[in-house]
Formats: structure tokens, C-alpha cells, sequence
């Protein structure tokens, strides 16, 4: 595990939750985007610039903040904060993005559609 | 006296070579990789980056912050420390993933179709506690539909009794089967909120695996129109085992990166990522040179991300199970600064 995933994640990856490489992941995942327009595409959405993507110090605000969903750290909890569910609703409000699984949860549990365009401003 | 770098072998060995023999490493690599794809060379400048990378003491290198991409998986974790969820979870909370991967140990579509059920509730579980994109990963292997493991004559037998058509027939019958299998899967796994699916090492039995792959996307994507479809390739050059196989006019066999990828992308992926073999009796230089020199011509038109497999044996990291550090992190960086790629 050492040599591999922590090493490409070290040398090269946006290092998922911990910054906002999963928010960029699902544009590329979903929409075919490559990455200079994947990481404007969320930038802008967040309000920073593609500079502060890759950065856990600018994006634990922004993901706390906007319950994105956060790493859990040593004996720290956030029994405040959103679930992975819960943070992927917000996911895809945010990114104005279908995520799959998201879209089964409201089916399942009889919750209406809703994109960005329909959020309160 | 010129100074001595310590360096890898392509099957991860140790040895030294100094900052001219490097040089020349890198030289070899990449006349050989355009001598044999009919591609241009890589530039005086890229030769002399990856100088800059490879001559070097140091236990690790990276991208400079901001180069950062996009990291997917052919798989991660598989019950290392409990289950295949809690797999996912190390990836996601610990290993900094930017998504992650689901797939079975027999990670096959013929194997997969068998225990799907069990297959998409696993996804289903894996989806409510991860936050992170969750791929489901498995390999077209046709060979898997050949006798005696699958119904079809097996075109490994016939092809050295110079039986050529029954060989060819044998792959056709054998492309309808693993084209259903794979469909199936996708959508059962789609059903259970997968945010997308990975053909993994396509094309590994040849053009009639890599065929099936594509006829398969253009299902699904006709089905699942937000669904991720991601290709890895199993190598830089699409084996003829079939040698008439076509795709939207497009001859399969002989295919370099910059073709597969142009065809996967026609066919409905999301992600394309190309395989490019590690020669393990060459140095970690040569391999790298070479692999950037066939990959790159795809990165100049490329219209969809691609993401380069850079994993034990491809993409210039040693063919070894137990990966050095160094190894990795130079191939890792090399990759990104060089041909601009959107993941790994």
C-alpha cells in the first residue's frame, strides 16, 4: 500500500477528501472533463481559485463550511457535521452534478429532485 | 570522476549509473519507442526534465503544488483489513484517494456475472459511507470464453493448427458473450448507485477483447447517459489475435494510445488510460522514456481525460510486488509534468 497509492497520492494526486481531489474526480468521472477545465469548473463553484484545490488547509474551511464531508482526524469527531450521504446531497447540489447514488437515496426514500438551479439563493 | 546515482532496473533492482549514462537511458528509450510506434522523439527539453528527475539521490519526487491530478484506481483493497468496504475507507480517510475503486478478487465480468447480486449490494453498502466517487472495476478477458474455461472453440488452439477461420469465428462467438456480461454487470451495478464502471486491462486477449469493450460502452452509455465509463488498457499496442476486427470503420489491430483512445472515446467513455509495459532488463529511465514517447502524440488531441496507468509493470514502475518509493514517485511526477495528463 505504501508503494503504490500513498506514493502516487504524495507525488502527483489531489489527495481526495483531504483537499477537494473527489469534487474534481466526479467531473471528470461523470462529464469527460480533462483537468484544467475540471478543476475551473469547481473552483468557481466554491468560490476559490484551481490554485487552492489541491490545498487542505484553504479547502478543510471550505468543506466545513459548505458539509462537503471531512477526513476524520486523530480523536477529533464531527458528530456535527454532514455523513457521507448527507455530504454527497450537497455534492451534487454544489456541482449542479447527478450523482447516481444520490438519486437513488431520493427515490428510496420519496424525496423530490432538486438541482442548484432550484436552491434557494 | 562523475557522480553515481543510485537507480532502478525495471524489475525494481538497485544499481548506479552516473548523470551520462542516464542521459543515454533516456536517449535509448525514447528513439526506441519512435522507431517502433513511428512517433516523434521526445524534445531536448522533456529529455533534460527527466534528467533532472532520474539524476538524483533523493527517496522521493513530486509534481510542483497546483500540478496536482486526478488519482482512480484498478482496484483498492481487497479485504486487506476486514471487508471490501473498510477497504475503501483506508483509501478514502487515509490514503488520500480521489476515488476509489470496488472489485472483486476474480476480477473478471465472466466471474463478476455469477455473484452479481452480491456484487451490487456491496456497492450499495460501500456507497453509504463513502463520500468519495466509487468506481466497480473488472476485466473484459475474453480468453475466459474460450473451452475449456467458456463455450467458445479456443482460437489459441487453432490459430497454430493454421485454422484461421474457425480461430476468428471462435472470437466473434466469444465477443457476443463477454459484451452481454459486461452490459449486465454495468447495469446491475448502475441499479445499486455506482458512479461508474472500469474496463480494466481491455484488450489483454487482443482486438477482439478490446471490440468487445467498445461494443459494450456503446451500451451502456446508451442506457446510463450520466454514468462514468473509464478504459485502461492492457497494453500500448492492440494484438491482432483476430486481425480483421473493426470498430466504426477502424481497424483494431495495431492500435497505438493515440487511436485506442480516439475509439474509446467515440464509443462513450468518460476516461481513457493507456498501458505501456515496463521491459524489466532495461532501467527506469529507458522505460519512462519510451512510455512518454508513445503516449504523448494521444495527449495532443486527447478530448477526453486520460488517465495513465502507472502500476506495477506499466507506466515505467518496476514489475515488482513490493514497489520502491523512489520508483514510483519519479514515474508518478515524470507523467504529469511531461505530458500534462488529467490522473493517474
Amino acid at each position: 500500500m505504501l508503494g503504490m497509492p500513498c506514493a502516487h497520492a504524495t507525488a502527483s494526486g489531489m489527495c481526495g477528501m483531504r483537499a477537494a481531489g473527489d469534487l474534481v474526480a466526479r467531473m471528470q468521472i461523470t462529464r469527460g472533463m480533462r483537468i484544467v477545465e475540471a478543476k475551473a469548473y469547481v473552483a468557481e463553484r466554491l468560490g476559490v481559485s484551481p490554485f487552492d484545490l489541491s490545498d487542505p488547509i484553504a479547502m478543510e474551511d471550505v468543506r466545513r463550511e459548505r458539509q462537503l464531508g471531512r477526513i476524520t482526524t486523530f480523536e477529533i469527531s464531527y458528530p456535527t457535521q454532514s455523513s457521507a450521504m448527507e455530504a454527497k446531497f450537497r455534492i451534487a447540489e454544489l456541482l449542479d452534478l447527478p450523482i447516481n447514488c444520490v438519486q437513488r437515496f431520493r427515490e428510496h426514500a420519496g424525496l423530490p429532485h432538486r438541482s442548484a438551479a432550484t436552491l434557494p439563493k | 570522476m562523475e557522480t553515481q546515482y543510485p537507480t532502478r532496473m525495471g524489475d525494481g533492482s538497485l544499481t548506479r549509473m552516473t548523470r551520462s549514462e542516464l542521459r543515454a537511458e533516456l536517449e535509448e528509450g525514447t528513439q526506441a519507442a519512435a522507431s517502433r510506434a513511428k512517433v516523434p522523439p521526445l524534445s531536448a527539453d522533456e529529455l533534460d526534465h527527466l534528467l533532472e528527475i532520474w539524476a538524483s539521490p533523493a527517496k522521493f519526487s513530486a509534481v510542483d503544488i497546483g500540478d496536482e491530478v486526478v488519482l482512480t484506481y484498478d482496484g483498492s483493497g481487497s479485504k486487506t483489513v476486514g471487508t471490501r468496504a473498510q477497504d475503501l475507507l483506508i483509501y478514502e480517510q487515509m490514503f488520500g484517494a480521489d476515488s476509489v475503486e470496488l472489485g472483486h478478487v476474480d476480477y473478471s465480468f465472466k466471474a463478476i456475472r455469477t455473484i452479481l447480486p452480491f456484487e451490487a449490494q456491496t456497492m450499495k453498502d460501500a456507497q453509504a459511507v463513502l463520500t468519495v466517487p466509487v468506481m466497480y472495476g473488472a476485466m473484459p478477458n475474453l480468453g475466459l470464453y474460450s473451452k475449456p474455461d467458456g463455450p467458445a472453440p479456443n482460437w489459441s488452439e487453432l490459430l497454430p493448427l493454421a485454422r484461421v477461420d474457425e480461430a476468428r469465428a471462435a472470437q466473434e462467438e466469444a465477443v457476443g458473450y463477454a459484451v452481454e456480461d459486461m452490459v449486465k454487470t454495468a447495469d446491475a451495478l448502475w441499479e445499486a448507485g455506482a458512479d461508474g464502471i472500469d474496463f480494466d486491462t481491455a484488450g489483454a486477449a487482443g482486438d477482439g477483447d478490446f471490440l468487445a469493450t467498445l461494443l459494450a460502452i456503446e451500451r451502456i452509455r446508451a442506457a446510463h447517459p450520466d454514468m462514468g465509463i473509464q478504459v485502461g488498457m492492457a497494453g500500448e499496442f492492440v494484438l491482432g489475435m483476430h486481425g480483421r476486427l473493426e470498430y466504426d470503420g477502424v481497424r483494431l489491430a495495431g492500435l497505438w494510445p493515440r487511436g485506442q483512445m480516439e475509439l474509446v472515446r467515440r464509443a462513450g467513455a468518460t476516461i481513457y488510460g493507456p498501458a505501456i509495459t515496463v521491459n524489466t532488463r532495461r532501467t527506469g529511465a529507458w522505460n519512462i522514456a519510451r512510455a512518454l514517447t508513445l503516449v504523448k502524440p494521444c495527449m495532443e488531441v486527447a478530448e477526453i481525460p486520460v488517465h495513465m496507468n502507472i502500476g506495477m509493470g506499466v507506466g515505467a514502475v518496476p514489475t515488482t510486488s513490493y514497489l520502491p518509493l523512489d520508483a514510483v514517485a519519479r514515474a508518478s511526477r515524470a507523467t504529469v509534468d511531461i505530458l500534462r495528463l488529467d490522473g493517474l
